[in-house]
């Protein structure tokens, strides 16, 4: 049999192990190339002058006297920058409903978040630019800022956009069967509770940050970037700045992390990208800190009022809520703001099966930075609100929180199936996970522990959740709205005259090392040792077309993409050194760089040589022979809308009831991503992404006062867990192949950050338990700790 | 956040750093180790004309020894204070509390004159400094004066140094024998600025000081738990109870991470585990 199917059917050499990255050792001796690296000759600085006001009308701005400092090339006003660019509305034709008026780059008349963009000085150095900031001259009119959710939506409150009739972008409803009779009946225990998650942000350790340059000759706009999906970006630019798309290079070298931040539209980098075609010269903007906190989108700030009824025997009967969240604003472009909320709707419950839902999500405008898709977009939302609530109703009924899911959540052998809200689900082992989670984290002798320690005034508690991811779209996350978005990706591997093999890709590296595991898939499915295997992402110029990274869906449709680019280039290899050697392409194979006998493993010639002949001695082949040492294929999902990936995780921790301080003792994922390509890459993501669930669920948080000034915009004051706060976090896998796919790889990226809060909610509620209080809102701060106490 | 514009001056002798203090028109700040003022010339919440870097003046270094007292220069990092011998054996509240200022990356170069020079409300040193009776020696143009901790901080970075003034010296009493120390502090986080702290100093007559940090506009001494401890040998449940619960003698002001009543709460908390920690020593 040929085919990628056979792929498998002998031992990987790469596939599976814990290969090093091939990266890591450059970007360890500091040798990384990020965008604030770069000198282009002539490159002047943008220089953004930010409103101080969350909405102010801008009657007026007086830039003479900045024009005449040292430095200054150029002063934009947003009125300027206005003139230049086609506006942009974060909106999508799936999300039926969804309002967000048009957005220019840079506030025209009105300012309507601290932070947004006005004004941009074009300076010979980002500190003289600072300088002539402060000698602009803005007349603002200060207007009532819109800052609460809740009240966002009152009749009164002042309108954000004065054409539409109040400051709500998006509603939408979602019913199934009846829940108001359903939790009606006597014998159904009805819990209800009112969860608030706050509102924070991505943090990145390498900030946002663009060099952008115009080619005059060429009519070429070239933008290196920091971020995850360079053609959406080409095509925006393209669109939006009147350029045909195949005049707009995007190319994204190394990249500091991203996390959602980076796969949207800011103003300040489609204002540098419209400077720069003004002037004909390289412009560069890196974002400091402080304009990351206001300008990096936010994500959660939700307000959620949430009931689940219960038979006493654990039946879940039905689950509901209401959400508002608050996005700023302006939907962002071109995801739009609204798909957080949707996924909430769409996946709370979904590892469960149960009967009755209904769920209202409101989209709110207010008066500060805009909120969009952050790792795990929606996701510790919805865990949350399901898994906390149903070990809320365990208490209520006192039940084990492993005994009410093990009674609802949907068996492994049910697939396919479908959630309550209709999601498509296969290959999922929910009671597979949570086996193995009992396992690996020993929960009978926690037991044991949490009672000997409450007998000495010590409160520990352990939560759990089991959850569901959404991993690999398809076009029907983004693609079928309208959006600049493919969800289809492409591999391309050449094969050199060296016998090296060169691999490039539309998904992009931002540092969860996309890149070494395309290389193991290039190396093991084509046959080189994988130092013999370079690879190239990023760049729009030189890549295939396709999404980037995003929806954890690098290794599921990259990886496939790759793998079967590869093993392409392995049947047309074979095909051209059986006519070489005189032999069937079937009876040879490819291994470590060497045509072998498939049987004996006989070494018959190199990749170096065979290539040598194609490349430089054409003559010995026959004329019919016409060897093509490259291929390319592309990849997208066509079964599902989504491939979900399910986990199952669980947190201890114990609560300092005098100081309100939570200490996480120990932390357990498993996770069910199909195939692991790396075991050390997936775990470590789902560290990182465990520790960004910490930072939401005990210490980030954008502070905002009723002005709409947030007031803890450094790293000194909005707290990300570091190296201390990290506890040890225990990995371990269960894997179901997807059937989607040869490579049968799902996401795991956001796994971590979409479980974590509710694992630890419920650790820390149960940890309250006997003192009879508990907490639903995050960040669980000391202080938030205390008052749920009543100790102050 | 690039500071603005500003002249550079890096003297080698206290004489010259008065001079250039002493001329107004150079808008003089003194840089030390640059872990606060740094970043607030970024921000632009300090613009000063000229920048004073003291690091290269050597009288600025060196903890020395004297009969009754230990004499630390302004310019001694606190990774020297923490290694120091001699502050272990004669100033050993010095050494309890330095693992908890900041983390180890900026200990290398903060300094105890920046700490005392800056007066942040959350500091550890000038806690230290109220309870020991640390004297702060200040020397300008006009010759060399001594200000009592006690009278030196004044506010949320405020303190009695005036612009032409250089803190030169801390000068702490040794310990005696049978002195005692506490000392605990509540942070969100491992290395951050204290939600509240307490520094305790029991001296042979049983006099106790006790001075928070966190709570108020500065390091604060609470007469009325001082009044309660002092004379009493045994630091029993009771007292400690008691202590506790006479903490109502300063206006606790909140902050970021915490109201007013939940820095009360937590300064309780740590009044109580430092006590505890002393009983237990
Ligand atoms: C992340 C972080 C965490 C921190 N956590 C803590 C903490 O937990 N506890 C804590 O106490 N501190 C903490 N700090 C603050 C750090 O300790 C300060 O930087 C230090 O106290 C100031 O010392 P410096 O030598 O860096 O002074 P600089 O930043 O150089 O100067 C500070 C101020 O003092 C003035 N000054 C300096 N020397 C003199 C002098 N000889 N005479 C008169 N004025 C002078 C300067 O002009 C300036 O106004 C933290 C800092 C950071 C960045």
């Amino acid at each position: 049999m040929t085919g990628p199917a056979t792929v498998f059917d002998k031992p990987t050499d790469y596939i599976g192990k814990s290969i090093p990255r091939s990266d890591a050792a450059r970007l360890l001796r500091g040798k990384g190339r990020y965008v604030d690296d770069m000198q282009l000759p002539r490159m002047v600085h943008a220089v953004f002058l930010r409103s101080p006001y969350a909405h102010a009308k801008i009657n007026a701005i007086d830039i003479s006297q900045a024009m005449k400092l040292p430095g200054v090339v150029a002063i934009y006003t947003g009125k300027d920058i206005a003139q230049h660019v086609e506006p942009y509305v974060g909106v999508l034709s799936h999300l039926p409903g969804l309002r967000s008026p048009a957005q220019y780059p840079l506030a025209v008349d009105v300012a309507r978040w601290q932070g947004e963009p006005v004004a941009v000085v074009i300076c010979a150095s980002r500190a003289l630019g600072e300088d002539a900031l402060e000698h602009i001259r803005v007349d603002y009119e200060k207007l009532t800022a819109v800052t609460d959710t809740l009240n966002a939506l009152s009749p009164d409150a002042p309108l954000i956009h004065e054409e539409y009739d109040s400051n709500l972008a998006w509603k939408r409803q979602v019913e199934v069967g009846n829940l108001e009779e359903a939790l009606a009946q006597d014998d159904v225990v009805v819990v209800e509770k009112q969860i608030k998650f706050g509102r924070h942000t991505g943090v990145t350790l390498e900030t946002r940050a663009t060099v952008c340059d115009y080619i005059p000759g060429d009519g070429q706009l070239i933008m290196y970037y920091a971020g995850q999906a360079p053609h959406m970006l080409q095509f925006i630019l393209a669109k939006h700045l009147d350029m045909l798309e195949e005049n707009v290079r995007v190319v994204a070298h190394d990249v500091g992390g991203s996390f959602g931040i980076k796969v949207h539209t800011y103003g300040d980098e489609i204002a540098t990208a419209i400077v720069a075609k003004l002037l004909k010269r390289p412009v560069k903007f890196t974002a400091d800190r402080l304009e990351s906190f206001v300008t990096d989108i936010h994500a959660r700030d939700h307000f959620v009022d949430a009931k689940i009824g219960v038979k006493k025997d654990g039946t879940i009967v039905g689950m509901g809520f209401n959400d508002f969240t608050g996005i700023g604003p302006f939907s962002m472009y071109p995801r739009t703001s609204a798909i957080e909320c949707n996924q909430i709707l769409n996946l709370t419950g979904a590892p469960y099966q149960f009967e009755h839902y209904h769920a209202v999500g409101h989209v709110v405008f207010q008066n500060k930075t805009l909120m969009c898709q952050y790792r795990a977009v929606g996701h510790p939302i919805a865990m949350a609100i399901s898994d906390c609530m149903i070990e809320e109703a365990a208490r209520v009924i006192g039940m084990d929180p492993v005994k009410i899911r093990r009674k609802n959540l949907i068996p492994d052998d049910a697939y396919p199936t479908k959630s309550t809200t209709g999601m498509r689900f296969d290959d999922l082992s929910h009671h597979a996970c949570l086996d193995k989670l009992l396992e690996i984290m020993d929960y009978d002798a926690l037991l044991e522990d949490q009672q000997n320690a409450r007998g000495n005034g010590i409160y520990r508690g352990i939560g759990f959740v089991s959850l569901v991811e959404v991993t690999n779209p398809s076009p029907m996350f983004y693609g079928v709205g309208g959006a600049p978005i493919a969800s289809q990706d492409g591999a391309t591997v050449r094969l050199d005259a060296a016998g090296a093999l060169h691999i490039s890709s539309s998904v992009t590296e931002q540092g969860q090392g996309t890149n070494a595991i395309l290389q193991q898939i290039a190396a093991d499915v084509f046959g080189v040792s994988i130092e013999r295997v370079k690879v190239t992402t990023g760049d729009t110029a030189t890549v295939p077309y396709g999404g980037g990274t995003w929806a954890s869906r690098g290794a599921g449709i990259g990886g496939e993409a790759m793998l079967l680019a590869s093993h392409a280039l392995k049947e047309q290899v074979l095909d051209t050194a059986a006519v070489i050697l005189q032999a069937k392409p079937e009876d040879l194979d490819i291994a470590f760089g060497e045509i072998v006998n498939k049987g004996s493993r006989e070494r018959k010639i190199s990749l170096g040589d065979l290539a040598k002949i194609v490349y430089y001695r054409g003559n010995e082949l026959p004329h019919d022979l016409k060897p093509e040492l490259i291929a390319t294929r592309h990849y997208r999902v066509t079964d599902f809308p989504f491939v979900f990936t399910n986990g199952a995780m669980a947190a201890h921790v114990e609560v300092d009831t005098n100081t309100g301080l939570i200490k996480i003792l120990h932390f357990w994922a498993v996770e069910d991503c199909g195939r692991v390509i790396n075991p050390q890459l997936v775990d470590d993501q789902i560290r990182g992404g465990v520790v960004q669930g910490i930072g939401g669920a005990l210490y980030e948080e954008c502070v905002y006062d009723s002005d709409g000034q947030m007031q803890n915009a450094s790293m000194a004051d909005y707290l990300v867990p570091m190296a201390s706060e990290m506890p040890e976090i225990t990995v371990a896998h269960v894997e179901t192949y997807t059937k989607t796919s040869v490579l049968g790889a799902k996401g795991a990226g956001e796994a971590g950050t979409g479980g974590a809060p509710a694992a630890i909610m419920n650790a820390v509620n149960n940890a309250l338990e006997p003192l009879n209080c508990g907490l639903w809102q995050m960040p669980m701060t000391p202080e938030r700790v205390l008052k749920a106490l009543g100790k102050i | 956040m690039k500071a603005p514009d500003f002249s550079y001056e890096k003297p080698t002798t206290i004489s010259d750093v008065l001079a250039l203090l002493a001329n107004n028109e150079l808008e003089c700040q003194l840089l030390a180790g640059g872990q606060s003022l740094m970043p607030m010339m970024n921000f632009r919440m300090a613009s000063p004309g000229t920048l004073v870097d003291i690091s290269n003046v050597s009288e600025l270094s060196g903890i020395n020894e004297r009969d009754e007292t230990i004499e630390i220069g302004a310019m001694v990092r606190y990774r020297e204070l923490e290694l120091s011998e001699i502050i272990k054996a004669h100033c050993p509240l010095v050494a309890m509390v330095l693992p908890y200022v900041a983390h180890a990356a900026i200990r290398n170069r903060g300094t105890i004159g920046g700490s005392i020079g800056l007066s942040d409300p959350a500091a550890e040193l000038p806690a230290v400094l109220l309870v020991l009776d640390g004297k702060i020696e200040i020397t300008s143009e006009k010759g060399i004066r001594l200000e009592p901790a006690r009278t030196f901080f004044k506010g949320i970075y405020e303190t009695s140094c005036e612009p032409d003034e250089l803190i030169t010296k801390i000068i702490l009493p040794k310990k005696h024998l049978k002195q005692k120390f506490g000392f605990h502090e509540i942070a969100r986080r491992h290395g951050d600025y204290a939600m509240a702290g307490v520094c305790i100093a029991q001296d042979i007559d049983l006099k106790v000081r006790v001075a928070f940090f966190g709570v108020a506009d500065r390091a604060v001494r609470s007469i009325a738990v001082e009044k309660l401890l002092s004379g009493n040998s045994d630091l029993s449940e009771q007292l400690i109870k008691d202590a506790q619960n006479a903490l109502n003698d300063i206006e606790f002001e909140g902050d970021m991470n915490a109201g007013p009543e939940a820095k009360q709460h937590i300064a309780k908390v740590v009044l109580e585990r430092a006590l505890k920690e002393m009983k237990n020593e």
